[in-house]
């Protein structure tokens, strides 16, 4: 199996996704596995950072100190160039639809993706 | 064939000095006392979960507590539609003949028995512990996801929303086990705290006590007689990133294989009770199911259609959102309350004829989903 690439979740400024050699199916949720056909060791790939906004939700209330710290923040589900779907944050402006391109921003102790609209 | 033989629901609301097995104690002799039945006919046991005091094996915690050696126990843990989907199993364990008496139970003490935020917190988890639990989202903004979407998709408005919050204020206040029973405007909706946009505070069922349980029986125990007359179920994804588009949810599948199980149609249905977490939740199942068309739900709240007295009596004591919301027992009461109006003994929330009800639940972020219809035998 090859080398897993980091990404965010992993402390590092990168968006990673897989694709499926055998069916071509795209995943975000990084698994040794293709969820569509089985297929063993999807090949990763970074992403471009690029996409749209899918829905948007800005989140007044939070539950713990660090989060709360943050409030407003806007969730955002983001549709990416490449085929697949991720949740981040973003500008409080964003609307669906938006273009928009990844940067990095800290949140609750990790950096986080952070999507503004495209310029 | 299954009946349900007897139901039981204590108030909602503030329970304080209540544990978890109190709770489910108290409903469970509730719904014990209503089927005629004592401990010694129940030989089955299905309890849901409780986030306040987490346990590997709740059923024979409870059943040792309660004083039960039945013959078949364990817990079942899908969400919001657990109490469903403990109907369905104790159901075909009834016509499988595995057991004679199953009782279904659950309660928690979630709003004495531990800080709002602790139940906030405990709820988020079902993100994706990697991929989304770190942006820190709670439940409500998993659903105020879904609402900007289907608002965008269907044209439906902030204050179509707060409808539903008003509706199920309204029948709250003919119940006096209801959490809330102040009556509320459209206006106090859209001015209520901001919590997820587009979600705010009373668009937002609440933290509650509480505890409700059935009796699941082969024969039926009284002179009315409640059957199940068929479930299906429809699980499409756990995480909200990972949910299918608009055009393929839960929801509508599951209420398809309802409906071919059982050859009813959702003309034949007399009363709804439907899962309302959030009003997006209750506007968006009600559209899914077929009770209204596509972003026409709210129109017809207004028109009084889902009222008592309407065509389609929706979630009479006053749903998640104004009875309470204690949990996997939180969408219990409405089948409490359905099989009550199916059984003419609602008192001044009566409706005309409950005949045939339908039954939905939703678990995760509209992951997991349980469809039922309901039959008055005579």
């Amino acid at each position: 199996m090859s080398e897993r690439l980091a990404d965010w979740t992993k402390d590092e400024q990168a968006i990673t996704f897989q694709t499926c050699a055998a069916c071509g199916h795209v995943q975000y949720f990084h698994r040794a596995f293709c969820a569509a056909c089985g297929a063993s060791d999807p090949h990763e790939a970074r992403a471009s950072g690029k996409g749209r906004v899918y829905a948007t939700s800005l989140v007044c209330r939070a539950a713990t100190p660090e989060t709360r710290a943050h409030v407003p923040y806007n969730i955002l589900l983001v549709d990416c160039a490449e085929g697949f779907r991720m949740m981040a944050h973003g500008e409080n402006g964003l609307a669906i639809g938006d273009e928009v391109d990844a940067t990095f921003k800290p949140f609750a102790g990790k950096l986080v993706p952070f999507f503004t609209k495209t310029k | 064939m299954s009946f349900i033989t007897g139901v039981g629901l204590t108030p909602y609301g503030k329970h304080e000095g209540s544990s978890s097995l109190d709770l489910m104690s108290k409903a469970a002799q509730a719904a014990l006392d209503d089927a005629g039945l004592k401990r010694s006919d129940i030989d089955g046991i299905l309890c849901g979960y409780s986030t306040v005091s987490p346990h590997i094996m709740l059923a024979t915690v409870f059943a040792e507590h309660f004083g039960i050696r039945p013959s078949y126990a364990h817990a079942v843990q899908v969400g919001g539609a657990t109490g469903l989907a403990m109907t369905m199993l104790a159901h075909h364990l009834v016509e499988a003949g595995v057991a004679r008496n199953v009782l279904v139970v659950a309660g928690e003490n979630r709003l004495t028995g531990q800080s709002r935020d602790a139940s906030i917190q405990a709820l988020a988890q079902v993100g994706h512990p990697d991929y989304e639990v770190p942006l820190g989202p709670t439940i409500p903004a998993y659903y105020g996801l879904v609402a900007t979407r289907y608002m965008h998709e269907y044209g439906v408005t902030e204050a179509d929303l707060a409808e539903f919050a008003v509706l199920m204020r309204s029948h709250a206040c003919t119940h006096p086990g209801a959490q809330f029973q102040d009556p509320i405007t459209v206006a106090d909706v859209m001015a209520s705290k901001p919590v997820a946009m587009p979600l705010k505070l009373l668009d937002c069922c609440p933290v509650s006590d509480g505890g409700a349980a059935f009796v699941i029986s082969r024969e039926r125990t009284g002179e009315a007689g409640v059957r199940i007359r068929g479930c299906a179920q429809a699980h499409t994804h756990q995480h909200v990133t990972a949910a299918p588009a608009l055009s393929e949810l839960g929801a509508e599948i599951s209420i398809a294989r309802a409906r071919k199980a059982t050859g009813l149609a959702i003309s034949d249905v007399r009363y709804a009770a439907i899962y309302d977490s959030f009003t997006i939740t209750l506007a968006m199942l009600l559209e899914d199911l077929g009770l209204a068309g596509r972003g026409e739900a709210a129109a017809r709240v207004r028109s009084g259609h889902f009222s008592r007295d309407g065509a389609m009596p929706l979630n009479t004591h006053g749903g998640l959102l104004s009875y309470g919301h204690c949990g996997v027992g939180g969408a219990m009461a409405h089948l409490v309350e359905a099989h009550l109006q199916m059984t003419g003994r609602a008192a001044n929330r009566q409706v005309r004829d409950a005949s045939i009800a339908l039954l939905h639940g939703d678990g995760g972020v509209l992951s997991s989903h349980v469809s039922m219809f309901l039959e008055r035998v005579r």
